[in-house]
């Protein structure tokens, strides 16, 4: 079959899914209990994608398929397509997307087993996956804007997902309203961008866009780039992911690590030239992503909830992709996008197994023990590190999974996250090695960042899995192990989390040749990247690559010492140490109260007062004046209708007189 | 004197003035038909004194439409008086009202 057939169905089939799955679940009820079915239709709508996805890649020759669909607007100018672009960055995002994908919907059959909205979960996962591959495989900004908006739908859908939790609502809220502000950025940014270039689609865009004004160019940039703190999460509109985990794990797993927050790094890769020309951006970009990196780091080690720990982790990860590509190595960023959906999608997956088990406990807890525990009726969180604990005895498959993942995102040697991770700290340190001094501060804070990172997640994994159980009557409540359809996508992506990095080989080894996504996605490829003319000498890489693993050795090994020995106390130690900083990370920097104060009040009270009263008075007073009119007009005419003879008789000589008169003068 | 255009437009002014005054002041309805009957001749007068005054016989022929037009209405009228007779038994028009005002 001809690519562009092939193309259009990826697209499509999970368009269908969701159809049949969502639709089907909503006049028939029947079907709604049908989990067998609607969990392997859903499964097949993604996987089959990605089987057609790998075939594609085989057979791929280097040159980009364009694949037409139908026209969709015409104005002026503005000449917009429904067409879709098949090249080497889009293709590995393809096979990203439908392959974790496709895991997590299988795991999604064994997590969401037994919920009344099953059929509604698969028809929105679907339909999130169709929107994701619009966005990366369109070949305009429109395309991919639909596909932007209609993910961040998607996560809205999904956060919210148990909607009877008001909790939830609010936090799907947040999601989807401080996105929008980035989508506002981004509109601009298409704005200028068709008002310099004349058009939408990545052709023009790419062949004409360097060449635009330079300071349209930084505008432009700048606001695609605030579009994507929204869309990924960076300061200052991060503050919805940690919200976000209120949805169900394969949510979070899917869309908050592995896909829809690696869309703005999808952006900036695809217009990587356009990034190029705008230097001082870049220098933005890469110290915001350093900050943010660092920022959320600091929050993760004070987080008692295993899923916040992670949230506040892909922030801080998702950092470190913009760090890579505000050096001009956007094929590194988007390596680290691979990479970190193996290993964050496994570490998410691994929680959701976790918390899986612990909602057993909670449920054996509540069925016997209500009322004896005394006073401190404190709920029971599932999700909460602090009544964990020896899991290992009980979860073999998952503690063994998320074990690997741990070393991976701390960066131990030979696993995937080191080789990327690496990469970024030293195309950072080339950086400033060739006169940006920014590439300094990006090196100085990712290395801190990276320590950060071993120490919280190594904390994570043992507070879970190590030492003794901590949740009341340990002895006679256990967890169990997850069923299979959790426990094979968590085995497949450790598996990736430990291979997936032999793609992007460093420079130390055979000079970069063996470097396949470098090749892959730089060398004559799509994505562009900054080229630096000073190299540094081999052994310099080599101790940069020493340092590396020594940061990530060093903090696997804190964590490890810490928490191992001191347990929960260790917390205490690092608050009584680190005293009015410990605060301030643990209060996640006040962002929320920050934003709440100076812009959620103001706006609420805005519309309170402001808005409120005009709806109801002037709007509302508009409306209803038209009632009234109409009323009080009727009330006069009313009295010409006399129902006599001699007044209907009196109206119509009246008429023809007038008539007579009017044609005469 | 001799009798110009004129006098046989003025009689049918006159005549058509008459029908008005009539079918707006009588209660009868039989008679508010007959008014509207003169006020169609009225018009049928006029026609055909035009017609000669011009020598157009296009008036004439115009006159045998009126003609045709006004029987069939004054017909029609006439059951209509009847169907309302049955129902009212009185053929005052200003006792046949449904309305409060």
């Amino acid at each position: 079959m001809q690519p562009e057939l092939l193309i259009k169905l990826v697209i499509l089939l999970p368009l269908v899914g969701a159809a049949v799955n969502g639709l089907g679940g909503l006049f028939v009820p029947a079907l709604r209990k049908q989990e067998g079915l609607v969990g392997m239709l859903g499964t097949a709508m993604v996987l089959i994608p990605f089987l057609i996805t790998v075939s594609l890649f085989v057979g791929y020759e280097g040159e980009a398929i364009i694949s037409h669909a139908f026209a969709w607007m015409e104005a002026g100018d503005l000449s917009v397509d429904f067409a879709y672009r098949l090249d080497e960055l889009s293709l590995l995002m393809t096979m990203i997307i439908t392959g974790v994908g496709s895991l997590i919907h299988v795991y999604s059959m064994g997590y969401m087993h037994g919920d009344d909205g099953f059929w509604r979960f698969f028809a929105y996962l679907n339909l999130f996956i169709f929107a994701m591959l619009n966005l990366v495989l369109g070949d305009n900004l429109v395309v991919l804007f639909l596909g932007w908006e209609g993910v961040g739908l998607c996560s809205y859908l999904l956060i919210g997902f148990w909607y009877t939790d008001r909790n939830n609502s609010k936090a799907a809220n947040k999601a989807f309203i401080m996105n929008r502000v980035g989508d506002f950025a981004f509109l601009l940014a298409m704005f200028i961008i068709f008002r310099e270039i004349g058009g939408l689609d990545f052709n023009t865009i790419l062949t004409q866009g360097p060449s635009m004004d330079s300071g349209m160019t930084t505008a432009a940039v700048l606001l695609l780039f605030i579009g994507a703190t929204g869309k990924s999460a960076q300061i200052p509109l991060f503050t919805w992911l940690p919200d976000a985990m209120a949805g169900p794990t394969p949510v979070s797993a899917l869309i908050h690590a592995a896909t829809m927050v690696t869309s703005g790094l999808y952006l900036l890769a695809r217009l990587s030239p356009i990034v190029l020309a705008a230097p001082g951006v870049m220098t933005v970009i890469a110290i915001v992503g350093a900050i943010t990196a660092l920022v959320a780091a600091t929050i993760a080690i004070t987080q008692n909830d295993i899923k916040k720990v992670l949230a506040y982790s892909t922030v801080s990860q998702l950092g470190f992709m913009f760090m890579a590509a505000g050096v001009g190595a956007f094929f590194v960023a988007i390596f680290h996008v691979m990479t970190h959906a193996f290993f964050k999608g496994c570490l998410f997956l691994g929680s959701g197994s976790v918390i899986h088990g612990m909602h057993e406990v909670e449920h054996e807890l509540e069925h016997d023990g209500h009322g004896h525990d005394g006073p401190s009726d404190t709920a029971f969180d599932p999700q909460d590190m602090r009544t964990m604990g020896g899991l290992k005895q009980f979860m073999p498959a998952t503690r063994m999974t998320f074990l690997i993942s741990t070393l991976a995102i701390a960066g131990i040697p030979l696993l995937s996250g080191f080789f990327s991770k690496d990469e970024i700290l030293f195309k950072a340190f080339l950086f400033g090695y060739n006169g940006y001094a920014a590439g300094w501060i990006v090196y100085g804070i990712g290395l801190i960042t990276a320590l950060l990172t071993a120490i919280y997640m190594t904390r994570a994994y043992v507070l879970t899995f190590e030492g003794e159980p901590r949740w009341p009557r340990a002895d006679t409540i256990t967890p169990h192990e997850s069923p299979w359809q959790m426990t094979l996508p968590l085995w497949v992506l450790a598996g990736l989390s430990i291979v997936g990095g032999y793609l992007g080989l460093p420079a130390v080894i055979a000079h970069g040749e063996l470097n396949w996504i470098h090749h892959w996605l730089s060398d004559g490829g799509p994505v562009a990247e900054l080229v630096k003319p000073e190299h540094v000498s081999l052994t310099v890489e080599w101790i940069l690559i020493g340092v590396g693993s020594l940061v990530a050795i060093l903090g696997v090994w804190l964590g490890w010492t810490w928490y191992v020995r001191k347990g929960l106390e260790q917390d205490d130690i690092l608050a009584e140490r680190f005293g009015g900083l410990y605060k301030l990370w643990q209060g996640k920097y006040f962002f929320d109260e920050a934003y709440n104060k100076t812009i959620v009040r103001p706006l609420i009270g805005g519309s309170y007062h402001g808005l409120a009263p005009f709806d109801k008075y002037v709007i509302d007073g508009l409306v209803n004046f038209a009632g009234f009119f109409t009323r009080g007009l009727s009330f006069t005419l009313r009295y010409l209708q006399t129902g006599l003879v001699h007044s209907y008789a009196a109206a119509i000589v009246f008429g023809v007189v007038l008539l007579i008169w009017l044609m005469l003068f | 004197m001799e009798i110009t255009l004129n006098w046989y437009l003025t009689l049918s002014a006159l005549l058509f003035t008459m029908g008005v005054l009539g079918f707006l002041f009588r209660r009868n309805a039989i008679v508010m038909l007959m008014c509207v009957e003169l006020m169609l001749n009225s018009v049928n007068i006029s026609l055909v004194a035009l017609s000669q005054a011009m020598g157009d016989t296009a008036g004439q022929v115009l006159v045998f439409f009126v003609m045709s037009v006004a029987a069939a209405e004054a017909a029609v009228g006439l059951a209509l008086v009847i169907a309302i007779f049955r129902n009212k038994l009185t053929i005052d028009v200003t006792q046949i009202n449904l309305f409060k005002y």
